[in-house]
């Protein structure tokens, strides 16, 4: 089992007539997942190394029966790829690209909840998500992690979340799914939704769980573990050495007004029971105690 | 972006909010003239990219054209924080009978628009959100609806602002919402917003931080950009497109991924070093990417050695290895240089580099290792 996405999940690739959608929609093929189509409006009836574009999500879904869309569109194009996806059918929208205007974010995440509830994004700005053996939707590198389980892991951080998943490769631990929400400010899928699904997956048993600083996501899916957890949670929060006022990289982590520090969420997740590692290894050390526990 | 004061004055302006008139000076002979052709009494402002001026007198009253002399020639070159003053904003004097405090921002718990009013303005709000949180009428806008007047009364009316006060709030209300919509902003801040003895409702300060990823709509943008405040290593590596914020300590840190460069740093600290930098260099870690990163790491003074810290995904071991030796064919580095080099192909990517291994170029198995070796150099206290 899995969370999310599986085997049997159908992906359209909005953009992937583009350089980054192209390849990295040909690599997720190659991995397995089912990559039925592509969209570009000037470029419909063409393919893609044999994989059809239509002009628009609704034309695709109709010709594929599509639940799910991969968006590798410019950050200019973002809105109207996402609100292009659910009106066109689609149920879960998983968005790569980086650089997205934060009130856009804003927009078409209350535009969905509003408009499409059943529909859940993913991103944007995220690494995407991975069910190992199964479908891999994104730019994760397939062979880094190991199919089946016991564990799931959710990051905000893209690098990171290799980290993980090869710190476990390494210790012959397999994951279920593994889900990056992206580190920017509104992220369409939030730590609590991931944890939830794995709270409730019969295969998934224990949780690693990646933060940063920034923010109080991390705090709220503390208080999450806390109340509606019982499966074990390992983490580990980058940036506990960050400078105030300076942004780190990804829009999202940036430490403001004494708000959003490492030691605060570390405190918040020890509190919850988790198991916090000071560094990605030792993190995967932990995870890999709870696994032997189970 | 933060923008300075006056910028942040004249964006306002655009959205039909009323502020004061006022000219930029950037050395004493410019604050005098402004004033002349102004009148007095002005105020003379320092602009600088952060809080707590007037403490450091960074703000003076001047009523005569001798004062603004006198204040011009104390401000500019003041530091404020570690902000040199380098420029001034001489604005007309205004009479203030209250001080109010407006602000709108992204709630990133509620996913929604945050509007802060109170009464009490001219003190942060910080402060008076710990003290008397009562004080502050906030209100939730759904971006995918917007603000309405009717809302933005009702916002206003929770603040129990000088009866007086009021519609002239609720226009600079909306307008405030609009500056923060239509300019993406990340904040815009009123303190104070002041009352007038003859009622008029005025902007008397502004701070506003824009969404650098808005740019490519915004093209006026691009003068915002230029008044950032970076130190010359940021300024390096905002001219090669690298993710890069300075740090006080001796360790260079170069790493792809944001959240690897965060743990990084997290890491060096961990083990008793002190990172000179944050730099992600991004996912695809080639020679170009590389050697720009050795460029601007190497020009900085502190730096006594380095940490490449690399997870190979998608890129593979080999090609960041040659990338990374191609990147030191073309920069000649002055201090010892540990990698850590894992993930996808890690094997072939490390038997590229052993060859090239020496005194000066050294590879560990894993972060901690490369941590403990890097800093124990930048110590000059090689094992």
């Amino acid at each position: 089992m899995s969370i999310f996405v599986d085997s049997n999940t159908k992906v359209i690739y909005q953009g992937l007539t583009g350089s980054q959608g192209r390849y990295y929609g040909l690599l997720n093929r190659d991995y397995g997942t089912q990559v039925v189509g592509g969209t570009n409006p000037k470029k419909a009836g063409e393919d893609v190394d044999g994989i059809p574009i239509f002009a628009n999500c609704a034309e695709a879904v109709e010709a594929t029966g599509a639940t799910a869309s991969c968006i590798f569109i410019p950050a200019a194009g973002v809105y109207s790829a996402v609100m292009d996806a659910a009106a066109g059918g689609i149920k879960f929208i998983v968005c790569i690209t980086e650089g997205v205007p934060a009130h856009d974010e804003a927009t078409f995440y209350n535009e969905l909840k509003a408009q499409y509830p059943d529909v859940q994004l993913l991103g944007p700005n995220c690494p995407g998500i991975i069910s190992p053996g199964q479908c891999n939707i994104g730019i994760t590198a397939g062979h880094i992690a190991k199919a089946g389980g016991p564990v799931g892991i959710v990051s905000r951080s893209g690098t990171l979340t290799y980290q993980a998943l090869y710190e476990l490769q390494q210790k012959d631990i397999g994951v279920t799914t593994c889900v990056g929400i992206g580190g920017d400010p509104v992220p369409g899928t939030s730590f609590i939704d991931c944890l939830a699904a794995f709270e409730a997956d019969p295969d998934t048993h224990a949780v690693m769980m990646i933060g940063e600083i920034g923010g109080s996501a991390e705090e709220e899916a503390a208080d999450f573990i806390k109340n509606h957890m019982t499966k074990p949670v390992s983490s580990y929060i980058a940036g506990v050495t960050a400078p105030p006022g300076k942004k780190m990289g990804h829009a999202g982590a940036i430490v403001s007004g004494g708000k959003g520090t490492a030691d605060a969420k570390m405190e918040a997740l020890r509190d919850a029971g988790v198991k916090v590692g000071l560094n990605p290894t030792e993190a995967g050390e932990l995870m890999a105690e709870i696994v032997a526990s189970l | 972006m933060d923008l300075f004061e006056y910028q942040g004055k004249q964006f306002f302006k655009q959205f039909g909010m009323p502020v004061s008139d006022g000219e930029v000076a950037f050395t004493v002979q410019e604050a005098v003239d402004a004033a002349e052709r102004l009148g007095t009494p002005v105020m003379v402002k320092a602009q600088v990219h952060t809080g707590g001026r007037g403490k450091a007198g960074g703000v003076k009253f001047a009523a005569s054209v001798e004062d603004v002399q006198e204040h011009a020639s104390n401000i500019l070159g003041l530091d404020i924080n570690g902000h040199i003053v380098q420029r001034l904003w001489i604005e007309k004097a205004s009479d203030i009978s209250e001080e109010y405090y407006a602000s709108f921002t992204l709630d990133r718990s509620a996913k929604q628009h945050l509007g802060m009013l109170s009464a009490e303005g001219g003190v942060e709000i910080e402060t008076v959100a710990a003290e008397n949180p009562d004080a502050i009428s906030k209100i939730h806008v759904d971006p995918a609806v917007g603000l309405t007047r009717e809302a933005a009364q009702a916002w206003v009316d929770g603040a129990n602002l000088n009866p007086v006060a009021v519609e002239g709030a609720v226009d600079i209300a909306m307008q405030l919402y609009d500056a923060y919509v239509q300019g993406d902003a990340d904040l815009v801040e009123i303190n104070p917003l002041i009352l007038t003895p003859d009622n008029r409702v005025h902007v008397l300060d502004a701070k506003v931080t824009l969404d650098s990823n808005s740019i490519f709509r915004h093209e006026d943008y691009a003068e915002f950009d230029e008044t950032q405040p970076r130190d010359e290593r940021e300024e390096a590596a905002h001219e090669k497109g690298l993710q890069y914020v300075g740090l006080e300590g001796s360790v260079g840190v170069i790493a792809n991924g944001a959240g690897l460069a965060m743990s990084t740093v997290d890491v060096v600290n961990q083990v008793g070093g002190k990172p000179a930098n944050f730099l992600d260099i991004g996912g695809g870690a080639n020679a170009d990417v590389m050697a720009g990163a050795l460029e601007v790491i190497n020009n900085d003074p502190e730096v006594k050695s380095i940490f490449i810290n690399i997870f190979g995904g998608i890129t593979r071991g080999e090609e960041v290895a040659n990338g990374i030796i191609e990147a030191l064919n073309r920069v000649d580095i002055d201090a010892p240089i540990v990698i850590r080099l894992d993930g996808t192909n890690a094997d072939e990517g490390r038997e590229i580099l052993q060859p090239a291994l020496n005194d000066k170029l050294m590879m560990e198995p894993t972060m901690l290792d490369a941590a403990k070796k890097v800093v124990e150099l930048a110590k000059g206290a090689v094992a």
